[in-house]
């Protein structure tokens, strides 16, 4: 029944763009008419041999992109759709990938098992295709079996094992297939593609091996197999093989021991002799070791002596021989290497996997550094003197302050002299070492830069300032983080203030250059712009602040000036816009920390927001990004004034409202709408209703990012707060999105952090709102959220209860239940009398080391008492004055019977109203009259 | 050559990349500020405000009485509004400051187990105020809000010298009756103390505290360049009939204005309370029956009332009690305004009860109050005043209520009842 699409799968391929998208269109709507079909004719496709390998490879991709997408919700949709599916038609297509993977063509053969394990992901969570693993492996152990079939399963049963999750793998099955695989490794019998397949197997199959790696003589053969394959003559294998045992020290550290004199020295003999890619494999299995070794030792420092955590401490009784051998690469670096940042080579990394040492054993690696630091540093030749220097940079993170500090004062004006070495990769590499000395090791409090020697390595660095780009760029780097030293330093940061001029200027020409390649170097000038503006101490430089303000805009000005000819002027454009709006944003968080630098804003607030407005103006369809987070910050300046320039925005914020696709963008409008709803309170109603519907809009979006949700939700309090009863008209929309978030909430399973992390977003933006929209209805419409109360407590008690919790949601929710009792008042207090897990919850907090948090739950445990006192307080005042009254009137006298009567069931009456649901009798009420 | 692999960053790497950076800063900042409005709204911190976990600012609520009147009355009570709170600035500080006073309501009928659950003591006559010290200064605001003395003293924090015990910016709050003859303040209560709150801790506690902590500060030390007055604790007394009588009759520094009761129980509550009451008459007191704008007693007693939107008169309780009202007319040709508060003179003949209220009847307009005065007289005062004219409670009725409450415990017996 499958349909003949090979000429479209051609047309679609064809370098003719009208006859391609034609193609793709017809393709789309068959997709869309009849996506089982669809489907089925794809595999028909590519399982037979009479048809051209380019439409069979595209019918592939077609069939992979059918059933999985990176976006998780478009995923979630496609494996809905594969569900649906005909079982019937399903199986016709599984039988016909099966079928591929004996093809003569490579392409299909590999296309096939990519689909193949697609098509697991999706069944073998839901118990389906429960005989895939047994017909690949039967695949493997027939004789005959061709060797590009063998090859072609061990791929599928990689990839299956990378898409399915261990748990879903009976472990019958994870030991057929692991037994597969390492037969498949067997040099004796197999050629090199299938040895090469099977060894990418097993890297996808470790994590499944849990249980065989517990068994010490599964575990042993396992890697008996791999150091073998890992001396194997084809490098590729050999490669493949080093990141198989990268794999096992990440996943399996804790039983490495007995294999680590063995592993030592094939790694060794690897970083000193194999080729490049496999001795890269061979360094990042140390770097690895380290990894694991300072997440044990990061766990320890947190708990008590003697805890279970396994720690060899490898690197350290590896130390003397390893450190060599990493120094030695050290001195393999290429030519070009500075001109691209990507680059991975063998020096790169031996010199990172030499820091991670650093980290990992401290002080013990700076002895046997630094001999090869001094020995190599003053050589003429560029290797050495570059290697040396690198070396010296490498270990600055590690080792305590103490003992680095006397070293790097020796050295630092060998280093400052180091900075006109003919050689860039010298300069490169000794401006890369400053900026690491003064990130790691400098603060105002400390003594590697002061009076004596600041003078001079502001010299050096400004003058440097202007070598080629790449040194130029770490340049930069220097100066950032020597400003950074200051950052909340207060006086201490008026030692830049009498470079702050050069320094500024320097940047502002730097930025200007016209020789960097690319826009890097922009952009690190700028960037180092934003934290020596950070770090300036303001007010004293507030004046020249303003000036730098003037030229930023002055410039931001002159981007819009450019001729944009190609898409790659537009981009020039954009990114410069972008850069300026960020030294804009950062100049006016910076002023308004003071009120005397803040007329600097005030004054520019105008000219500030005509620019942003250009700047939107000019990109027609995305919002900037930049410039919004700079608007942010200026109606937080602005306050109420900032009214004047909505009618203006509002287009441009509802622009990047509406544009779910750049989830950064629609994110940082969202919390715009939270600094005009702080800056404007009720001014901001007229804009309410679009902001609203819009903002309703991306939550019913599908497509929109998750990570948008929670902030929504936390600007819908910034809006209730803001406008107060007004919100009234959007609770029939915003609450059942509320509820129905805090319901999802609760069903999410927390498999892994990220998740984890979401929830806790989620519900800290659910509770938000809650507070802002009780705080904004306290005064006039607080009975409107009666109704939401016991779900209100419901949901908080499930939060209170869920130990993921983390702080940030306690503080909300511990607030919103204090703004629930307070809004709501004694209407709660059988509520809360009836759930008592707020007294565990505030207790917990007040054992909090937060002091905010402690502040909070005192305030809201005070509301909660006044709720639940409410009662008795009012017995006493009602009953006072009624006394009073009383006998005023006894003294007054002069009243009928009649009258008195009237005032005596008047009484009654009042106070029976008003308690007949409690245990206050009419008869007491009586007894008090008579009483009185 | 191939990028290093997916986890491993390069060790030289470009050292910055800001854009995430500020990415974050600014979510973070928006984020402070939203939990520093939302905070502010909660009034826990707040520049002017601050006032301890839980301020009592809430004007009480009484809810009950609210569900069987209009609801609608709910929106024109005036309630203090929190959002504002967070963006006080000059007239408004002092009228938030004007509402944190506990107002003794006036005593027309002596409460049950006056000896067991109440003190008292012989108030100062002067200035009511609130003492805040706090950042190296003092500042005493009256009940109107205005500020009465910006001065340094041996309070905690109270003068730019340096204090030993906890940081500079921590409050303490005293609530004290500055006596202008000799300069001094009388303490009556405190409400903070080095930032502990005192709010929730009953009125034992509280004097207790006074007693014990003001004088480990020197505030009662006679003034000096940097302690400009004297702080001095009133005498309080358990209201036995011992204490009544020396409260009464007994010598004190200062000039007597009526007696303060205190219920022990009570806590620090703003606004007006039963649970704290003042009575005088003439022998304890100078001014036993209200002058008028003149200083003159009138012959008709006068009330200060508020002037509602819908031409009623009502006094400054919580909620507010309609005692009259003005017809249309007479408030456009007398220029007033809602919330204007007005003196009215009581025919005393007309003051009667209709329908369970007291109406004070025809209500005679003398005029608009002066500048100062902040509130309308309460409810308590109304009568007090009234009973003064007419048939006052004396000090022989005070006694002879603890005298009977000795031999015979019948009220009290209900009144356990009745906080069931």
């Amino acid at each position: 029944m499958a349909m003949e699409i090979t000429q479209a799968l051609l047309a679609a391929q064809s370098p003719d763009g009208q006859v391609r998208t034609a193609a793709e269109s017809n393709l789309k709507q068959f997709q869309e008419q009849n996506l089982p079909h669809f489907l089925l004719s794809l595999s028909a496709e590519l399982v037979n041999e009479q048809k051209p390998p380019e439409s069979r490879r595209l019918a592939g991709i077609l069939l992979k992109n059918s059933l999985d997408a990176k976006d998780s919700f478009r995923k979630e949709q496609l494996t809905k759709q594969w569900v649906t599916v005909d079982p019937a038609i399903k199986s016709q297509i599984k039988e016909a990938l099966l079928t591929t993977l004996a093809s003569q063509v490579s392409d299909a053969r590999s296309t096939a098992s990519q689909v193949i394990a697609k098509v697991a992901s999706i069944e073998i969570p839901r118990k389906e295709w429960q005989d895939l693993i047994g017909k690949l492996l039967a695949n493997m152990t027939t004789k005959e079996t061709p060797a590009s079939l063998k090859q072609a399963t061990l791929q599928s049963l990689g990839y299956v094992c990378e898409e399915v999750s261990p748990s879903d793998l009976e472990q019958d099955q994870v030991n057929a297939i692991l037994t597969a695989v390492v037969q498949g490794m067997n040099q004796a019998e197999h050629g090199f593609e299938v040895r090469l397949a099977a060894i990418r197997a097993l890297y996808n199959a470790l994590d499944f091996a849990q249980t065989n790696f517990e068994n010490e003589m599964e575990r042993n053969y396992i890697m008996k197999v791999v150091c073998e394959t890992a001396v194997s003559k084809e490098p590729e294998i050999r490669q493949a093989a080093f990141e198989c045992l990268v794999s096992v020290a990440s996943i399996y550290y804790g039983v490495l021991e007995p294999y680590m004199q063995t592993l030592f020295n094939l790694t060794a003999n690897s970083i000193r002799g194999d080729e490049e890619q496999v001795a890269l494999q061979a360094i990042e299995f140390w770097s690895t070791v380290c990894d694991e070794e300072i997440a044990i030792q990061e766990e320890c420092a947190g708990a008590d002596e003697g805890n279970s955590v396994l720690h060899f401490r490898f690197v350290e009784k590896a130390l003397h021989v390893l450190v060599p051998v990493l120094l030695e690469t050290l001195l393999k670096q290429e030519e070009d290497q500075d001109q691209d940042d990507g680059m991975w080579n063998l020096s790169m990394a031996g010199g990172t996997c030499l820091g991670l040492v650093a980290r990992t054993v401290g002080d013990a690696v700076v002895p046997l550094v630094m001999p090869f630091v001094q020995a190599n540093i003053t050589k003429s030749d560029w290797r050495s003197h570059e290697a040396a220097t690198f070396a010296f940079g490498s270990i600055l993170e590690g080792p305590s302050v103490e003992k680095l500090a006397p070293m790097v004062h020796n050295g630092l004006d060998f280093l400052l002299s180091a900075m006109k070495d003919p050689s860039s990769h010298v300069r490169d590499t000794t401006a890369w070492t400053l900026s690491r000395i003064f990130e790691i090791l400098h603060s105002p409090s400390g003594t590697i830069i002061d009076q004596s020697n600041l003078p001079k390595i502001m010299t050096v660095l400004l003058e440097s300032i202007r070598d080629v780009p790449n040194v130029a760029e770490k340049v930069c780097g220097a100066i950032y983080f020597l400003a950074q030293g200051y950052e909340d330093a207060g006086s201490a940061s008026s030692v830049l203030t009498p470079y702050l001029g050069n320094i500024i200027t320097a940047l502002l020409s730097t930025a200007d250059r016209a020789d960097a390649s690319s826009n890097r170097l922009w952009s690190s000038a700028y960037e180092t712009l934003n934290e020596v503006v950070r770090c300036s101490n303001i007010p004293e430089n507030a004046n020249m602040i303003g000036q730098l303000l003037h030229e930023i805009l002055k410039r931001l000005g002159q981007t819009m000036e450019l001729e944009i000819v190609s898409t790659d002027d537009k981009e020039r454009q954009s990114n410069l816009q972008a850069l300026l709006c960020g030294v804009i944003q950062v100049i006016i968080q910076t002023l308004n920390g003071s009120e005397e630098s803040l007329p600097v804003i005030l004054q520019s607030a105008d000219q500030m927001m005509v620019m942003f407005l250009r700047v939107f103006a000019c990109h027609s369809s995305t919002v900037h990004e930049e410039a919004m987070l700079a608007i942010g910050a200026l109606a937080y300046t602005t306050g109420q004034e900032f009214a004047k320039y909505m009618p203006e925005f509002y287009k441009y914020l509802e622009r990047g409202l509406q544009n779910f696709e750049e989830y950064q963008v629609c994110s940082i409008s969202v919390g715009v709408v939270g600094d005009i709803c702080r800056a404007m309170d009720d001014k901001v109603l007229p804009y309410c209703d679009g902001i609203m519907s819009v903002l309703l809009k991306d939550l019913s979006n599908a497509l929109l990012h998750r990570s948008v949700k929670p902030p929504i939700f936390s600007c819908f309090g910034d809006i209730a707060l803001a406008i107060g009863e007004q919100f009234e008209k959007y609770l029939p929309f915003v609450i059942p999105m509320l509820q129905g978030a805090a319901e999802l909430s609760t069903q999410i399973e927390c498999t892994d952090e990220d998740t984890e992390e979401y929830v806790n977003q989620l519900r800290r933006g659910i509770f938000e709102a809650y507070s802002g929209i009780l705080q904004g209805f306290k005064n006039a419409k607080a009975d409107l959220m009666l109704p939401h109360a016991g779900h209100l407590l419901q949901f908080t008690e499930a939060v209170f209860k869920d130990k993921n919790r983390d702080e940030g949601v306690t503080k909300a929710a511990v607030a919103m239940l204090g703004d629930l009792a307070d809004a709501l008042g004694p209407n709660l207090k059988l509520l809360f009398k009836d759930c008592t897990f707020h007294a565990e919850f505030l207790g917990e907090c007040f054992q909090s080391d937060d002091d905010q948090l402690r502040e909070t739950a005192t305030w809201t445990q005070g509301m909660i008492r006044r709720v639940l006192a409410s009662k008795r307080r009012c017995v006493w005042v009602v009953y006072h004055r009624m006394r009073c009254v009383f006998v005023c009137f006894i003294h007054l006298g002069g009243f009928s019977v009649a009258e008195w009567q009237r005032f005596a069931s008047f009484g009654r009456g009042f106070i029976h109203d008003a308690f007949a649901w409690d245990h206050f009798s009419v008869a007491k009420v009586h007894l008090m009259v008579i009483h009185v | 050559m191939a990028p290093p692999p997916d986890h491993r960053r390069p060790i030289k790497r470009a050292a910055i990349s800001d854009q995430q950076r500020r990415r974050e800063v600014a979510l973070r900042l928006q984020a402070d500020r939203r939990s520093d409005a939302q905070n502010r709204a909660r009034q826990l911190a707040s520049s002017v405000l601050s006032l301890g976990p839980e301020p009592a600012t809430e004007p009480e609520v009484e809810p009950e009485q609210e569900m069987s009147e209009a609801s609608g009355q709910l929106a024109g009570r005036s309630d203090f509004d929190p959002v504002r709170a967070a963006r006080l600035r000059g007239p408004e500080v002092r009228k938030w400051f004007a509402r944190q006073l506990m107002l003794p309501e006036w005593m027309v009928d002596v409460p049950p187990s006056l000896d067991r659950d109440w003190y008292v003591f012989p108030r100062p006559s002067g200035k009511r105020c609130f003492v805040v010290s706090s950042n190296g200064t003092t500042i005493s605001r009256l009940r109107n809000g205005s500020i009465l003395h910006r001065f340094p003293s041996n309070l905690p924090n109270g003068a730019r010298a340096k204090d030993v015990s906890g940081p500079a910016s921590s409050y303490s709050i005293l609530d004290c009756i500055f006596h202008e003859p000799d300069e001094t303040y009388y303490v009556i209560d405190m409400v903070c103390w080095r930032g502990y709150s005192l709010y929730d801790c009953t009125a034992e506690f509280r004097f207790f505290w006074l007693n014990s902590k003001l004088s480990e500060t020197g505030a009662s030390d006679p003034p000096s360049q940097y302690h400009r007055y004297r702080f001095n604790v009133v005498q309080i007394y358990e209201c036995n009939l011992a204490g009544l009588q020396a409260s009464y009759s007994g010598q004190v520094p200062y000039v007597k204005d009526g007696l303060l009761f205190f219920n022990k129980h009570a806590h620090y509550q703003a606004g007006n309370t039963p649970l704290a009451l003042v009575w005088k008459d003439n022998v304890c007191s100078q001014y036993v029956l209200d002058t008028d704008s003149k200083g003159q007693i009138p012959s008709q007693q006068q009330v200060v009332l508020e002037l509602q939107n819908d031409g009623n008169l009502t006094t400054s309780d919580d909620p507010p009690v309609a005692l009259g009202s003005l017809s249309r007319d007479l408030i456009a040709q007398s220029g007033l305004r809602v919330g204007n508060l007005v003196r009215v003179a009581i025919k005393d003949e007309r003051m009667r009860l209709v329908d369970g209220k007291l109406d004070l009847g025809e209500l005679q307009l003398v005029g608009k109050t002066n500048h100062s005065r902040a509130f309308a007289d309460t409810y308590s005062k109304v009568l007090f005043q009234h009973a003064a004219r007419h048939a006052p409670l004396r000090i022989e009725d005070l006694v002879a209520s603890i005298q009977s409450n000795s031999s015979m415990d019948n009220s009290q017996a209900l009144d356990v009842e009745m906080e069931g």
